[in-house]
C-alpha cells in the first residue's frame, strides 16, 4: 500500500504553490493511498524496451514567415490584469525588502 | 420546433418558414423556462446572441449564400474562450474574466454564422466526469434530475438533451464529450486529436485534449463536426490535412461487409447489465445490416485508466502553472509587503477547487525527481503499448466499438468523495484519448433496471472520422426503425415544458 504523509503532501503543496489548511493536507493525505495503488499498476508490466510516448503525433517545429502581424493592443492585453500601472502589469513584491 | 434536429431547423431557415431570430427566442425562452432546473447554463447571452441572429437573417435576405448552420443556434462549453463574453473553465480562479480574443473554434462558428447563446458549465478545467467539479455548483440530468449529467462536458450535454440547444460544443481530455452524451442520451464525437484547433482552448492536458461536437442526431452532429474543424497555423499540433468527408458519411450510413472490432477488455465484468445488454443489442443490429463482428484483444487497455491518471494530472500540473495571479483572473491576499510567492499560493487555495488541487498534486508528484521514471515515464510507455494494441486491432477491423460507459448516470453526490470510484468511470473512453484517435457516442437504447440511457461507443483510426459517422448512422437508423421514436422522447418532461 502506497502512501503519501501530511508532510509528503505539505511539500508537494509548497512546489505546487497552494497554500493549504491543515485539514486539506490531511484530506489529500488520507487519499493519496488509494490512488497511488491505482495508478501504480503501470508499474505491473515489463516495459523493458518500450519507447516511450509523450504525444500521439511526431511533434516538429512549426515556424511561421517574419512577418508583422496585427496583435493585442496593450489596452486589450491588460484589460483582464488584477492591477496595472503606467500601462504595465502591477505585480507584489518579487525580491526581498533588500531590493 | 425545438425538438427538430438542426438539419430540419436549417432547411426551415431557408425555406423561409422561420427566422434566426425567432429560432434562438424559442431556444432562449426554453432556457429561461427550465434550466433553472438543469443548470446547464453558467451565462446566457441573450443580446449577443439575437444580435448574432438578426446578423444572418439580414444576410440572407439579401441573397447571399450561407453555410449550411447558419443561423442555428449552439451552447458552448465554458473551456473554449470567447470575446468580451465571460470565460471561466468552470473555475472560480477565473470568474469574470472577458478574454480579449476569440477561440479559433469561435472564430469559426461566426464565421459559418452559428448562433452562440452562452456558456456552459463544466467540471472545474475539465477534471471530473459528472460536472460536480464545476466552482458554480453541478448541472442535473434531465433524464432525473437527481443525477449528475456526466462531465466534465456536462452542461453541454444537459442543453442539448433538454431541448435548451440544438447543437453544442464540448472538449474531450478522457471521455469528457462521449461520457455525458451516453448519460444524456445524445450523440458527441471527440474528433482526431489535432482535428480540431486548440487555439483558444483553455488547456487542462495538452497531449490529449479535444473539442468535438454534440448533437440529438448523427447527422447534426456531423455538420457541426465539419464547422469547427480544420487546420489552423496558431496551433502547432493542428493536422494540416482535410476535414474527413463526416457529413456525407453521416448521409450514406452504411455498414455492409464493414468489420467490427468488439474489444475484449471494455465489457462484461464492471458493467452494469443493463448497458451490457444494448451494447450487445446494437451489435446484433448492426449483423443483421451486413456487418461483420469480430473481437479484438487490447490487453494493455488494462493499464489505461493508471497511465491517463498520471500523464494527465502531470501535463495539469504544468498547464494549470499559468494561473499566477499576474495577468488575469482572481488575485488574493495582495496586501503591503506581501511577496508574489505568497500572493500566488493564497489565490491558488482560494480559486482552485478540491479535484484541481487533488491532480495538480498528484502531477506533481509523478513528475518529481526520484518519482518521475516509475510514474510518468511507465505511463508513457504504457501509451506506446495501447497505440500497438489499436494498430493490431485496426488491421482486423474497420472500426472497434464498446459501451461508452460502465454504467448509466449515477446519483448527484453518489461518488464526489470516491475519487477512485469516479475514475473508474473513464475506463472505456481514455484509450482513444491516449492514442489520439476518433472516438463517438451515440444512444443504443435504456437501460432496463432504470430506464436511463446507454452509450454505444464507436472508435475509428485517425483521420478516418468518417467511419465513425457512417457506422453510427447505420445503426441510429435502424435503432430508431426498432423504436419508432428518438430515445429523447421517453425523457420525463422538464416542469415549465
Amino acid at each position: 500500500m502506497s502512501s503519501l504523509s501530511r508532510d509528503d503532501v505539505a511539500k508537494l503543496a509548497g512546489l505546487a504553490r497552494i497554500e493549504m489548511t491543515e485539514a486539506e493536507l490531511l484530506e489529500l493525505s488520507s487519499q493519496f493511498g488509494l490512488i497511488l495503488d491505482a495508478v501504480a499498476r503501470v508499474q505491473e508490466m515489463d516495459l523493458s524496451g518500450v519507447k516511450a510516448t509523450s504525444h500521439p503525433q511526431p511533434l516538429e517545429n512549426i515556424a511561421r514567415a517574419d512577418e508583422v502581424l496585427p496583435s493585442l493592443s496593450p489596452e486589450a492585453a491588460l484589460s483582464a490584469a488584477p492591477a496595472q500601472e503606467d500601462s504595465r502589469f502591477r505585480v507584489p513584491q518579487i525580491l526581498g525588502e533588500a531590493e | 420546433m425545438i425538438h427538430k434536429s438542426a438539419a430540419e431547423m436549417a432547411k426551415a431557415l431557408t425555406n423561409g418558414e422561420t427566422s434566426s431570430v425567432e429560432l434562438t427566442q424559442l431556444h432562449l425562452d426554453r432556457i429561461a423556462a427550465v434550466d433553472g432546473d438543469v443548470k446547464a447554463f453558467l451565462h446566457v447571452d441573450t443580446q449577443g446572441a439575437l444580435d448574432q441572429a438578426r446578423s444572418v437573417d439580414e444576410r440572407r435576405k439579401s441573397g447571399e449564400k450561407l453555410s449550411p448552420l447558419a443561423g442555428i443556434p449552439l451552447a458552448l462549453k465554458d473551456v473554449l474562450a470567447q470575446k468580451d463574453v465571460p470565460t471561466t473553465a468552470g473555475s472560480k480562479i477565473l470568474q469574470g474574466w472577458l478574454p480579449p480574443y476569440d477561440s479559433t473554434v469561435v472564430s469559426k462558428l461566426k464565421d459559418a454564422g452559428i448562433v452562440i447563446m452562452g456558456k456552459t458549465n463544466m467540471d472545474e478545467f475539465a477534471m471530473g466526469s459528472s460536472t460536480e467539479n464545476s466552482g458554480y455548483g453541478p448541472t442535473f440530468n434531465p433524464w432525473d434530475l437527481t443525477r449528475t449529467p456526466g462531465g466534465s462536458s456536462g452542461g453541454s450535454a444537459a442543453a442539448v438533451s433538454s431541448f435548451e440547444a440544438p447543437l453544442a460544443i464540448g472538449s474531450d481530455t478522457g471521455g469528457s464529450i462521449r461520457q455525458p452524451a451516453a448519460l444524456t442520451g445524445i450523440v458527441g464525437v471527440r474528433p482526431t486529436y489535432g482535428a480540431v484547433s486548440r487555439f483558444g482552448l483553455i488547456a487542462y492536458s495538452s497531449s490529449l485534449d479535444q473539442a468535438g461536437p454534440f448533437g440529438r442526431t448523427v447527422l447534426d452532429t456531423a455538420l457541426l463536426h465539419e464547422a469547427m474543424a480544420g487546420h489552423d497555423p496558431k496551433d502547432a499540433t493542428s493536422i494540416n490535412a482535410p476535414v474527413p468527408a463526416v457529413v456525407h458519411a453521416a448521409k450514406s450510413g452504411d455498414v455492409k461487409r464493414m468489420k467490427i472490432g468488439v474489444i475484449k477488455q471494455l465489457q462484461g465484468e464492471g458493467y452494469q447489465k443493463g448497458v451490457q445488454a444494448r451494447f450487445d443489442e446494437s451489435l446484433q443490429v448492426l449483423a443483421s445490416l451486413g456487418a461483420e463482428i469480430v473481437e479484438v484483444d487490447c490487453p494493455s487497455f488494462e493499464y489505461a485508466l493508471a497511465a491517463y491518471y498520471l500523464i494527465a494530472p502531470s501535463e495539469c500540473s504544468s498547464n494549470l502553472a499559468r494561473f499566477d495571479a499576474m495577468r488575469y483572473g482572481l488575485r488574493v491576499g495582495d496586501k503591503d509587503g506581501a511577496s508574489a510567492e505568497a500572493v500566488m499560493s493564497a489565490t491558488r487555495d482560494a480559486g482552485f477547487g478540491r479535484e484541481v488541487k487533488r491532480r495538480i498534486i498528484l502531477g506533481t508528484y509523478a513528475l518529481s525527481s526520484g518519482y518521475y521514471d516509475a510514474y510518468y515515464g511507465s505511463a508513457q510507455k504504457i501509451r506506446t503499448l495501447i497505440i500497438e494494441d489499436y494498430a493490431k486491432a485496426f488491421a482486423k477491423a474497420d472500426v472497434l466499438v464498446s459501451p461508452t460507459a460502465p454504467t448509466t448516470a449515477y446519483k448527484i453526490g453518489e461518488k464526489v468523495d470516491d475519487p477512485m470510484a469516479m475514475y473508474l468511470g473513464d475506463v472505456a473512453t481514455i484509450p482513444v484519448n491516449l492514442a489520439g484517435i476518433c472516438g463517438m457516442s451515440l444512444p443504443a437504447g435504456l437501460a432496463d433496471e432504470d430506464n436511463l440511457p446507454v452509450g454505444f461507443q464507436i472508435m475509428a483510426p485517425a483521420m478516418q472520422d468518417q467511419r465513425l459517422y457512417q457506422a453510427g448512422a447505420a445503426l441510429e437508423a435502424a435503432l430508431l426503425t426498432k423504436w419508432g421514436a428518438p430515445i429523447l422522447s421517453q425523457a420525463p418532461a422538464l416542469k415549465g415544458a
